[in-house]
């Protein structure tokens, strides 16, 4: 796809913010370590040792970061839980976008009746609930992992739906979208080729902002039970499982949830600097 | 081009936001006075997840019999020590036949209003009891009264029941059966007498706060949902003589470790149950007030008779049995006293020797040696393993119990369990409707001391027999015991019904439970027995000592 | 004013019902029911329980019975404790739950409004990345992680404040639980204020007040604050439902009888007529503070005009 001078002029301006590079370094430096740290580890994510139980981190046999009551070894179920926390994050703010942006774009380009009718039920579906509506939907379906990824994305779209109908509307007035049409473009054309890349900027905000969220809210589905089944596991059932060990064997809380806090603070971080980077009005470098 | 704003700007909202953030944390903690405070006769205890109805009737969970236990009164009840004792009656005679019990009612014996408890209470209680339109829970429980079944499924009316009042303090109930447990069921909540202008006022809502008139050394002061039911000492009960304690709070703390920590405070006396993550620190803080006793209650692994591959297949069953390792189970996963269960009754019966598997005493490598054996005669290997789901409800208990049993069947037998955790309503449902479930948690609590309290629960046409065990030889083995008159007789015939199930392997018990309490060193009068019964009335409080 | 807010009012309708539907078909499709114990019911009990709650109906007259029951304002009894009405259980429940969220978001305000303009008037200095640092950081942990260390520290080990919410000492057992609901908010207000002030101070109104050589207090509590509070207003909306979140970890880990406990423990006991009625009361909720906010910005920010 063809970037728009906006999203050129917006990476641009990203790699040059120093907080940016920084969060982003991190990231994907946490990420890297997922990926490749368990490939270093002897261990396995399930083998369950009842031997070398609630062993404190040391460096004597791999064991950086301990192991868990049941003798789990927490550097490996540390790293998938990175993995899937990202994984889940990932994928539901792209359920959330593609339901969003295609949500909003279609409301914003048709305007009218159709596009106040759209809102409207937008405006119904924040009077939802949703924390009851995942809970029931967890409970409705057997729990499975693209559950809990397209559950989590199809709460969070609304936001993103009235931000990008927001921009639509003022697009679709611009003097390129006009000539678009004047010269017969058809709509789905001129929607895809001139309205979706210049929505980026936007976009590319919102998720960095949403991914946080996600990330929270999978972690409090992983308190009240409903979260990934055993034996895998994300960082969020990791920390809830370590705050009933904390005095016991603080390394179960303080590991994950320290993987758990730089990642959000990271995330939280990089939306903001994102959106310093991206604001014209803006005077940080 | 604000730099000029700066400094004063910020030094201003700082001073103001600052004042105001002050007073906000002021007026939160305004209150905090660690006065001496005056001796507070008020026991705090704690009763886990929050009870759902104080109907006698139609209660159902433990933790409504807890309040229960403590607002009402039967015909019988328990000591400290968990030994049934005269409590609304006096006294009673059986006759010779087992049949008939006459009871002779305390004649002091009041309502919370001061009105006499009289025979027609009990009456009118047990006919509500047994009235298909109550819906009562434990109807089951009174189901060898005279009539007891034919009205509950709506052949007979409720005043047809064999319970009779001869006059206002004498009170005759009439069996079908010969029941040897009898005066221990009488002990129970559902069987407690009613005040019927109570519930013909107020219906089902008779057991609310205002409106409950009840029995028992308390009466109901409040009930906030999800936070705490408070009980008052009830002025009129017959032995308030002997209730030390003034009030209670039975408090709501669905969370163990929530609830340890809430003790470690100092805010509860007694605590429902001890966190396993955090065991050995509390046994490590507080020796003294650390209290473990065996409990009759069994943690079981049911197996679904009614599909393949565990139908038909009683020796598939004894293999993923005898491949468990129950003793690490208890040491390193549970480790709080528990004890491994070779058999579906716990020990510490009544009237009654447990069985045990036959292997219950070999070393775990035999075990594992014949568990492999069986498992290939059962035409499983390496190449073609068994494909089994777990399925147990959200809990770190039974999360941790899986992930172990898991392990032992991939290092036993090399095959790998599926694990499913479900919320308790589904897998109840799934349970019942036997078909995707193949291996599921589940516990069964013994309401009184005798063996059938476990063992009827595996005939084939009762409710909670959860795995569909069907065995014809079971099942008469189960009613000769019940016929017969003489105790010795009967318990030699539950034995053997008991070996017969074991050896068929419809359930794989795991462990039996022990009861675990934190109870403050200001709790007097605290006796450990195998029921985990213990009335707020035996209790008593001294001042609080330093922590 | 008065119009657009009735009409804000009628589409409201469609909504609610919109709402109580999805609600009730989840409800019915997830598996079990309210009565499912351990201890399983003989199938006769079972089916007279049904019977007395109508729950053998087929399910389109369930709902219409349910809905007419709501026109003569009646929720329903709570399947699960069933000697109260769903009605009395929600009125027993939402004054602590608001009373919390209230507490917790006054306090949330302050410290958010705080740090906020804190970083806003220092913007790109140290402080300001100090402040949001810090204000960032109370995003970044869950609230199960929040409020069982302050429990740990304040209460288990210092014995200053109390664990729980059924303590003797009444004024103090606010303190954790508001502390705990009000970290995360912090931060999201800190972010929201702080943006909406730089983009205030930068307007041209609040350079020509101070070309006129108006005294800095006056300038910012006068013009500055007011328009920069307007975001934070549209925030209020999804902050209530995020205190509601919050408050069922808050609630379950204190043992406070609010609502928010409901919420869960309601969807996973089948509690069906008191998980509806949890869904309207919240819908409600939520829709009437949309409403408010709407009409204060308009009262606020003199350039939106109501049609």
């Amino acid at each position: 796809m063809k970037l728009s001078p906006a999203t050129k002029n917006g990476i641009k301006l990203v790699t040059g913010n120093r907080t940016v590079r920084a969060c982003l370094i991190i990231l994907s430096g946490v990420l890297l370590l997922s990926l490749i740290g368990p490939f270093a580890s002897r261990h396995s994510v399930e083998a369950i040792n009842f031997d070398e139980s609630l062993i404190s981190p040391t460096f004597t046999d791999g064991r950086v970061f301990g192991t868990d009551d049941l003798g789990r070894d927490l550097f490996v179920r540390t790293m998938q839980g990175i993995r899937l926390t990202m994984a889940v994050a990932v994928v539901a703010t792209l359920v959330s976008l593609l339901i969003g942006v295609t949500y909003g774009v279609i409301a914003g380009y048709a305007g009218g009746k159709l596009d106040a009718l759209m809102m409207r039920l937008v405006d119904g579906l924040y009077a939802m609930p949703f924390i009851f509506f995942v809970i029931l939907l967890m409970v409705v379906f057997e729990r499975s992992m693209l559950l809990i990824f397209v559950a989590i994305g199809a709460i969070n779209w609304l936001d993103t739906a009235r931000i990008v109908r927001g921009q639509t509307l003022s697009l679709k007035r611009r003097a390129f979208v006009d000539a678009a049409r004047l010269t017969g473009v058809p709509s789905m054309r001129i929607i895809f080729r001139h309205i979706v890349p210049n929505l980026m900027g936007v976009v590319v905000i919102y998720i960095t902002l949403t991914i946080p969220q996600i990330i929270l809210f999978e972690s409090f589905l992983s308190f009240l039970g409903l979260g990934v089944q055993e034996p895998q596991a994300s960082l969020g059932s990791l920390v809830s499982g370590g705050v009933d060990s904390m005095e016991v064997a603080p390394w179960m809380l303080l590991i994950p949830a320290s993987f758990l806090a730089l990642i959000l603070f990271c995330f939280n971080f990089l939306g903001d600097g994102l959106r310093d980077a991206l604001d014209p009005r803006g005077d940080a470098t | 081009m604000t730099k000029f704003c700066r400094n004063r700007c910020a030094s201003e909202a700082l001073r103001l936001t600052l004042v105001f953030s002050a007073l906000s944390l002021l007026a939160l903690t305004g209150c905090n006075k660690t006065a001496e405070q005056p001796f507070d006769n008020t026991l705090y205890r704690s009763i886990g997840a929050e009870p759902e109805s104080l109907d006698i009737h139609t209660a159902r969970s433990t933790q409504s019999s807890v309040v229960l236990r403590d607002l009402g009164e039967g015909l019988t009840g328990y000591s400290a020590s968990g030994v049934v004792v005269a409590a609304g009656a006096e006294s009673w005679q059986v006759s010779a036949n087992g049949l008939e019990y006459r009871f002779q009612l305390r004649t002091a014996a009041r309502w919370s209003n001061g009105e006499p408890v009289i025979a027609e209470h009990y009456v009118y209680s047990m006919r509500r009891m047994v009235n298909p339109d109550t819906a009562a829970a434990y109807a089951e429980f009174v189901n060898e009264i005279k009539n007891a079944r034919a009205i509950l499924s709506g052949d007979l009316p409720p005043q047809s029941l064999g319970i009779e009042a001869a006059s206002d303090f004498e009170l005759v109930i009439t069996l079908e059966r010969p029941v040897p447990y009898f005066l221990s069921l009488l002990t129970h909540n559902s069987t407690f007498p009613i005040y019927p202008p109570s519930v013909e006022a107020h219906g089902a809502e008779y057991a609310r706060p205002g409106n409950m008139i009840s029995n028992g050394a308390y009466t109901l002061d409040d009930w906030k949902i999800g936070s705490a039911i408070s009980i008052n000492r009830n002025p009129y009960y017959w032995n308030n003589v002997s209730t030390s304690i003034d009030r209670v709070l039975h408090l709501v703390t669905p969370e163990p470790t929530a609830e340890a920590n809430r003790f470690r405070a100092g805010e509860l006396d007694i605590t429902d149950t001890v966190p396993t993550e955090s065991f050995a620190q509390l046994r490590e803080e507080y020796p003294e007030q650390l209290r473990v006793a065996p409990f009759l209650n069994v943690y079981y692994y049911g197996l679904n008779l009614t599909k393949p591959p565990l139908r038909g297949n009683p020796e598939l069953r004894r293999a993923l049995s005898m491949a468990i390792d129950r003793e690490v189970i208890v040491d390193k996963v549970m480790g709080r006293g528990e004890l491994p269960a070779y058999s579906w009754v716990p020990p510490g019966v009544d009237n009654y020797q447990a069985m045990q598997f036959s292997y219950a005493n070999q070393p775990h490598e035999e075990r594992v040696a014949t568990a492999r054996r069986l498992y290939e005669e059962a035409g499983y290997s390496t190449s073609k393993p068994l494909e089994i789901e777990i399925r147990y409800n959200t809990s770190d208990v039974h999360q941790r119990v899986a992930l172990a049993v898991q392990a032992m069947w991939r290092e036993a037998l090399g095959f790998e369990a599926k694990l499913i955790n479900e919320d308790f309503q589904v897998l109840l449902a799934n349970i019942l409707a036997r078909e995707v479930t193949q291996v599921f948690r589940s516990a069964w609590n013994g309401e009184y001391n005798d063996a059938s309290a476990f063992l009827s629960v595996m005939e084939s046409g009762n409710a909670s027999n959860l795995p569909g065990y069907n065995s014809e030889e079971f099942d008469s083995l189960m009613t000769r015991a019940a016929d017969q008159m003489n105790p010795r007789h009967r318990r030699l015939f539950l034995e053997e019904a008991e070996r017969e199930l074991l050896s068929d392997h419809p359930v794989i018990p795991i462990y039996f439970y022990v009861s675990k309490h934190l109870v403050s060193s200001r709790v007097q009068g605290w006796q450990d027995n195998p029921l985990d019964y213990h009335y707020s009335q035996h209790l008593s409080l001294i001042p609080r000592q330093a922590n | 004013m008065l119009r657009f807010a009735l009409l804000r009012i009628l589409s409201a309708i469609p909504t609610l019902l919109f709402v109580i539907l999805t609600a009730f078909l989840l409800v019915h499709a997830a598996p079990g029911g309210p009565f499912d114990a351990e201890r399983v019911l003989p199938p006769e009990i079972e089916a007279n329980i049904e019977r007395t709650y109508h729950l053998d109906e087929p399910l389109p007259q369930q709902f219409v019975r349910y809905v007419r029951g709501l026109l003569h304002g009646d929720m329903g009894p709570s399947y699960r404790y069933r000697s109260y009405t769903v009605a009395e259980i929600i009125a027993g429940a939402y004054p602590v739950s608001f009373l919390l969220g209230a507490l917790s978001l006054l306090l949330a305000l302050a410290l958010g409004m705080f740090l906020g303009l804190a970083a806003a008037i220092r913007r790109n200095t140290m402080l300001d990345r100090v402040l949001s640092a810090v204000a960032i950081s109370g995003i970044s942990l869950p609230v199960f992680v929040i409020a069982p260390v302050l429990v740990l520290f304040f209460a288990v080990h210092l014995h200053w404040l109390p664990a729980s919410f059924a303590s003797t000492s009444p004024g103090t057992r606010f303190v954790l639980p508001v502390l705990a609901l009000a970290l995360p908010q912090v931060a999201y207000i800190a972010r929201l204020f702080r943006g909406s002030m730089i983009e205030v101070l930068e307007s041209d109104f609040i350079r020509s007040a101070t070309a006129q050589g108006l005294r800095t207090r006056a300038i910012l509590f006068h013009h500055a604050i007011r328009p920069a509070v307007l975001p934070l207003l549209s925030y209020l909306g999804p902050a209530v439902a995020t205190v509601l979140t919050g408050s069922v970890v808050v609630e379950q880990i204190f043992g406070i009888p609010g609502l928010g406990q409901h919420f869960v423990s309601g969807a996973l006991n089948r509690d069906y007529t008191l998980v509806l009625g949890l869904v309207i009361f919240y819908a409600v909720l939520i829709i009437t503070l949309n409403l408010i906010v709407d009409l204060l910005y308009g009262y606020l920010d003199p350039r939106i005009r109501y049609r």
